[in-house]
């Protein structure tokens, strides 16, 4: 499933990187701490983070993740934008928990 | 050993630096990348690179990083200016940080960034003299 079919079944906006959004997504993986998510995060997995701050980017470029989707209401920082456009990557604001988004990613096919 | 260095590469990482913490990381896999090395290195080396930097970012008052890619492997080597680890057996273990509040909401100071690099490595070793600095290199075999 590419990142634009995800976004059109799920209630996400997108602040960033829409050059990616033909990214390809394989699984997902919450989380919140960095060096879990560096170790743990496989490419193509969609990333589900309260982290808002300008390093997921960097994070997420080193693993390939297919997009970031900063959960809870959390507002994205501008830095944060800069830089995900810089590199192509797609992050999304959503005001669902992690929870309801694994639901949401889970009804929508990707495992 | 060949002591052939195909390439190396140097950089400097400032105390406290967040926001562009990680482009040093992102600079070497990309050299890797560049050199076709395979995606199960890249990862391991992006992880120890990242790993580093951070290490530098938030416990020291700032220091080097260097990548050299030899034919048969590539080392990554940190060296910073202090403080130093008063106990590197403890700095070793999962769980245990020292790093502070303002890093761990940020998502660093799990624990878990030495025994990262060290899993992610074939050869790791770490020298630290508490009040001079922390010397880490970790390699991994090509092949």
């Amino acid at each position: 499933m590419k990142v634009s079919e995800m976004l059109a079944g799920a209630e996400l906006n997108q602040v960033a990187g829409e050059s990616g959004n033909g990214n390809g997504i394989k699984g997902a993986y919450i989380g919140d701490l960095l060096s879990l998510v560096m170790s743990r995060a496989l490419e193509g997995n969609l990333w589900i983070t309260i982290q808002a701050h300008e390093n997921i980017v960097a994070v997420a470029s080193l693993v390939e993740v297919s997009a970031i989707v900063v959960c809870e209401g959390i507002h994205v920082e501008p830095g944060t934008v800069a830089k995900a456009n810089e590199l192509d990557i797609p992050i999304f604001e959503s005001k669902a928990s992690a929870f309801e988004l694994a639901k949401t990613m889970i009804g929508l096919g990707i495992q | 050993m060949t002591e052939e260095v195909a390439a190396s590469f140097d950089y400097q990482i400032e105390k406290d630096d967040f926001k562009i913490a990680g482009s040093a990381s992102s600079h070497i896999k990309k050299i890797l990348k560049q050199l076709g090395l395979p995606n199960p290195l890249i990862r391991r080396a992006s992880i120890i690179a990242y790993e580093l930097e951070i290490n530098l970012v938030i416990h020291t008052l700032g220091g080097s990083m260097r990548l050299e890619v030899h034919p048969d492997r590539v080392v990554i080597l940190t060296e910073d200016i202090g403080p130093g680890i008063e106990d590197v057996d403890q700095a070793m273990t999962e769980g245990y940080s020292t790093a502070n509040d303002t890093a761990r909401e940020m998502g660093f100071g799990a624990g878990m960034g030495l025994p990262n690099i060290r899993r992610c490595s074939d050869e790791f070793s770490i020298r630290s003299t508490l009040g001079e600095g922390t010397w880490i290199r970790s390699e991994i075999h090509v092949g």
